[in-house]
């Protein structure tokens, strides 16, 4: 069980959206995160400083949270090793593969009632619920 | 002045992601979770931001030409092919396994726990492995 949280979902959701508009409005890009940390992987496409700085921020934020709330960020992560190694490579692949994550297609592309978008959400949405089902209630 | 702006808009959305509780990959297999011990709070963070980001793009769009760049670097690809959805589909599963999407994963990894730290590099490999494969 994790608790319901719709307040701070909400809130949280609306930090990501104000990131979103502000990279949109200030360096003509979708935030994907996807696309940013591929970016950084060779073959390279040019773009590699920014999209890095962009990472480091993601990686400092828990540890601003953690200053600025006194509280430490709690989470529960799978550490079986032959399910994350899997997971990992499935992410990567298919994010690449389907140009986009829950970012760039689930965030940004439905922000741009992009076709595209909205076909790759609800196709990711439907295999992880069915992963999840399978895992949980079948195995 | 672009590495500073993307230093803090990649902190903005990583606090966003903390804040929201989408950092801690058992709130995402919670949410996945329909059936069972079902955690809806994912739908307010990807409402709250896909609302605020149709707003603000519908203002910044309009604009001829972003602050910091020549123009605006949007999408090119067209039409829902069959690469689009078996992406979408691999990612779909691995998300379902492990919990992370790339974001999060990348907002947890200094928090070390042993779990990110097997996720994230396996991430890396497989994008590697997609690039490397389409690439022409």
């Amino acid at each position: 069980m994790t608790e319901f949280t719709p307040v701070a979902s909400l809130l949280g959701g609306i930090l990501i959206g104000i990131s979103a508009v502000l990279l949109m409005a200030l360096e003509g890009r979708i935030a994907g995160i996807s696309g940013i940390v591929s970016r950084l992987l060779p073959p390279y496409s040019g773009g590699v400083p920014p999209r890095l700085a962009f990472v480091t921020g993601l990686v400092a934020a828990p540890f601003v949270v953690m200053l600025g709330s006194g509280t430490p960020v709690l989470q529960t992560v799978s550490s079986n090793v032959a399910v994350m190694l899997a997971a990992g490579l499935l992410v990567g692949f298919g994010s690449v593969l389907g140009s986009g994550c829950t970012s760039g297609h689930g965030v940004c592309g439905l922000a741009r009632l992009s076709g595209r978008s909205l076909a790759a959400t609800a196709t990711f949405m439907a295999t992880a619920i069915a992963t999840v089902f399978l895992i949980r209630h079948m195995l | 002045m672009s590495l500073v702006v993307n230093l803090l808009l990649g902190l903005l959305f990583g606090i966003g992601l903390v804040v929201s509780g989408m950092a801690d990959p058992a709130k995402i297999l919670n949410f996945l979770d329909v059936a069972g011990t079902w955690d809806p709070s994912l739908l307010f963070v990807m409402g709250g931001a896909a609302v605020t980001t149709s707003i603000g793009y519908w203002f910044v769009l309009r604009r001829p030409r972003p602050v910091l760049s020549n123009k605006f670097h949007l999408p090119v690809r067209r039409g829902i092919d069959g690469r689009l959805l078996a992406g979408a589909a691999l990612f779909g599963i691995g998300w379902g396994l492990g919990g992370f999407c790339p974001g999060p994963a990348l907002t947890a990894l200094g928090l070390g726990e042993a779990g990110t730290l097997l996720f994230v590099p396996a991430m890396g490999a497989g994008m590697l492995v997609a690039k490397l494969a389409t690439a022409r």
